[in-house]
């Protein structure tokens, strides 16, 4: 709706009635309009079944790939770093301590991406029609949560399997949860909006995911790292985000030094991408 | 809201946009390496300030500077509630720009507009359509985009089946789905949006003879309602049928504003210069898909040069040079007359299309039109390149080129020596025959 910049000039002899959408050059800082996002919500949930039903149009082995793709990949790592490698895991086994930390992971990853091109990807609908643009790189965040769900499933049967108890952890399991959504949101709105000028960030973005894995403790356990160096290294909101998992999970206390400033990180990022992805998406129209 | 209250106040709107600058050319190796290793840097430059425009005071006269061009210049309108407005201009008069502008895609570079009451826009039929989607969902995905809320879409699912007559393959992918079939199962969505304003962009070009009448009966009960709609087209009959008001833009300024009919003659007449002959030279910019794109359309005559005037019984060819990019499609170039009441006398394929896919290269096709066919006059050419292989059409330039037939009187021609008024859309030079009975009485034969 109205985007004011400076005095709204007011339209002559009418008497005031009905909403007035005011369009100019400049636009003041604008928060997230939460108001006409909440207008579109039959879109959002539209966009999002679209997703979801094109992933897997034709296979034959639909949603079972939801599984299967963290399956294959726990796995390989687990025969690699589990067996090969040997490396210790806080006393759990490994299978168990890589399933918990990859199924957010992979959620993670596969939203980012997507995320980072929704508006390369959807550049027509950009060019052809107006809905809030803050619903392209939403939309894969939301519609990736299905196939986070389905390989939760994985991650249960796997507990199931070591008897691992649940414990009151797992109340805040909802919480990570939000976070870990937070994460490919903040990411993506930044990303997308700098795709649009910039395609390099498909590259960078492959790169970085590949990159991604290894730094944070999805693979390995962190507590050999020494003290200094913990602050720096927990900066980074996936470390938060998988040992929270663990946590809620495996029970046990949990790492709080690990945790809390991947959270700050979030809030700045995400913070921050609403900002810039509203500064910038006025004209993804015509530099896409 | 009361009738004639202005709904839409336009006000100085001007629009800019960066396009391709030329590539430098190099003369040495030198300077040709230092630009390769330098790349990263002008990119930089030139990707953040693709939307930055601090240099506009240099120059507003409209000529490209650098690799600026005015979309929009001042434009500057009103419209009232109920009005039916016809926006009508040449390829690149800024008419979709300003569609643009009035549904948010893109922001203004001056001016401001302010907008009373809800906008649905239609600048394209089957937005967001997706293939894998049946025709169901597919209704929904799109009546959201163009703006309802599921409620709508539930309320009008049934009418929208009904207009688009696909009942029966509602629940299959749009896949499957013939390119009419799909076609009007998204004009079918659009026709059922109710905004208070409706702004809408040459979407009446689609489907066969039928379709296309229930479509203009729709736009009348939508405009007869008393809603306000923002109609851009080429169909000059169209216009004049469904709008009660019109703008004529050139060269991205508001050039009249009238009656359809004043608007639609003026448009019509050379003064607003429609050239015989259009070339692209930078492949970058020529209209075109990922399968052909057009280089040149040209009217020529029977010496094969670019003429803008010929005699009603000389033969006139319609040319356009086009390259092909990909192997293997079968291609139908396609040619469309109208004259300068806007009326659409005919269509022309290419009959060699039949089935020989093309190879990688550039090519002419020219269509011939007999001597003593068209009638005297101002006639406009729409030029077009369909892939058969692919359905897909490479591109469509509407009223591209215009050329005049003068028929002086004179041997050879329909006319004859008679200097008297000849109406018709065409005018054919045909035999006649004619016997008489030499019956009863004998009679002078006369010479």
């Amino acid at each position: 709706m109205g985007v004011a910049g400076g005095g709204v000039a007011p339209m002559s002899a009418q008497p005031a009635e009905g909403p007035v959408t005011v369009i100019r050059p400049s636009s003041a800082f604008a928060w997230a309009d939460v108001k006409e996002l909440a207008q579109y919500r039959d879109l959002f949930y539209f966009l999002v079944r679209r997703d979801i039903k094109v992933l897997y149009a034709q296979t034959v082995l639909g949603f079972a790939w939801a599984i299967l793709n963290p399956l294959i990949q726990i796995v390989i790592f687990t025969i690699i770093f589990g067996r090969v490698a040997g490396i210790d895991t806080d006393g759990f086994p490994y299978i168990l301590f890589v399933t918990v930390a990859i199924v957010p992971w992979t959620y993670m990853s596969d939203a980012m991406v997507q995320s980072s091109q929704s508006l390369v990807t959807e550049q027509h609908m950009l060019g052809k029609v107006y809905f809030p643009r803050l619903i392209y790189p939403l939309t894969p965040t939301i519609s990736k949560l299905l196939d986070f769900s389905i390989a939760l499933l994985l991650v249960i049967a796997v507990l199931f399997h070591y008897q691992i108890a649940p414990t009151w952890n797992l109340l805040l399991l909802p919480f990570f949860i939000v976070w870990m959504v937070a994460i490919p949101a903040g990411v993506g709105m930044w990303f997308s909006a700098l795709a649009v000028r910039f395609r390099d960030v498909k590259f960078a973005m492959q790169f970085a995911i590949r990159m991604l894995l290894y730094t944070a403790p999805i693979l390995y356990t962190a507590s050999p790292l020494p003290e200094k160096y913990r602050l720096l290294y927990s900066l980074n909101p996936l470390v938060g985000v998988v040992e929270g998992f663990r946590g809620c999970l495996l029970g046990g206390a949990f790492p709080w030094e690990y945790i809390l400033p991947g959270l700050a990180t979030t809030v700045l990022l995400f913070m921050s991408g609403v900002m810039y992805f509203r500064k910038m998406e006025r004209v993804f129209a015509d530099v896409v | 809201m009361t009738q004639g209250q202005t709904v839409i106040s336009v006000d100085g709107l001007s629009k800019v946009y960066r396009i391709g600058q030329k590539e430098r050319a190099h003369d040495s190796l030198v300077a040709a390496t230092f630009d390769f290793l330098l790349a990263p840097i002008r990119n930089y430059r030139k990707f953040a300030s693709l939307y930055r425009f601090n240099d506009l005071e240099t120059d507003a006269s409209g000529t490209a500077v650098a690799d600026m061009i005015w979309a929009l210049r001042g434009v500057s309108f009103s419209v009232r509630q109920g009005e039916v407005l016809g926006i009508v201009g040449r390829n690149g008069a800024g008419k979709s720009t300003l569609l643009k502008i009035l549904t948010r895609i893109t922001p203004p570079t001056r001016g401001c507009v302010q907008i009373r009451g809800r906008v649905s826009s239609l600048l394209e039929v089957g937005t967001g359509f997706h293939q894998e989607l049946t025709g169901r969902e597919n209704v929904y995905l799109n009546g959201t985009i163009l703006g309802m809320t599921k409620k709508e879409v539930d309320r009008k699912f049934d009418e929208i089946v009904d207009f688009a007559a696909i009942e029966k393959f509602l629940d299959t992918p749009v896949k499957r789905y013939s390119s009419g079939m799909a076609v009007r199962l998204a004009f079918a969505v659009a026709a059922h949006l109710e905004p208070e304003i409706l702004i809408v962009d040459e979407v009446l070009a689609v489907g066969d003879a039928a379709f296309q009448k229930k479509c203009i009966n729709k736009m009348q009960d939508v405009g007869r309602s008393g809603r306000t709609i923002l109609f851009v087209s080429h169909n000059m009959p169209a216009v004049k049928m469904l709008c009660n008001r019109a703008i004529l833009l050139n060269e991205g300024r508001l050039m009249m504003d009238g009656t359809p009919h004043d608007i639609v003659s003026s448009y019509m007449s050379s003064d607003v210069g429609v050239p015989a002959a259009r070339q692209w030279d930078d492949p970058r910019t020529s209209p075109g898909g990922s399968v052909a794109t057009l280089r040149e359309v040209r009217v020529v005559g029977p010496a094969g040069r670019v003429v803008d005037t010929v005699d009603i019984r000389e033969t006139v060819g319609l040319q356009m040079e086009y390259d092909v990019r990909v192997p293997g499609h079968i291609l139908m170039p396609q040619f469309y007359v109208y004259n300068d009441e806007g009326l659409l006398l005919f269509g022309t394929v290419d009959r060699e299309w039949q089935p020989h896919p093309r190879a990688v290269g550039r090519y002419r096709s020219t269509a011939w039109i007999p001597g003593n066919l068209l009638t005297a006059g101002t006639f406009y050419v729409s030029c077009a390149l369909l892939s058969r292989s692919t359905d897909t059409s490479q591109f469509y330039e509407q009223q591209v080129i215009a050329f005049m037939v003068t028929d002086n009187m004179g041997e050879g021609t329909a006319r004859g020596d008679w200097a008297g008024w000849m109406g018709g859309v065409v005018r054919p030079r045909l035999e006649w025959e004619t016997s008489h009975n030499e019956g009863a009485r004998k009679l002078h034969t006369v010479r």
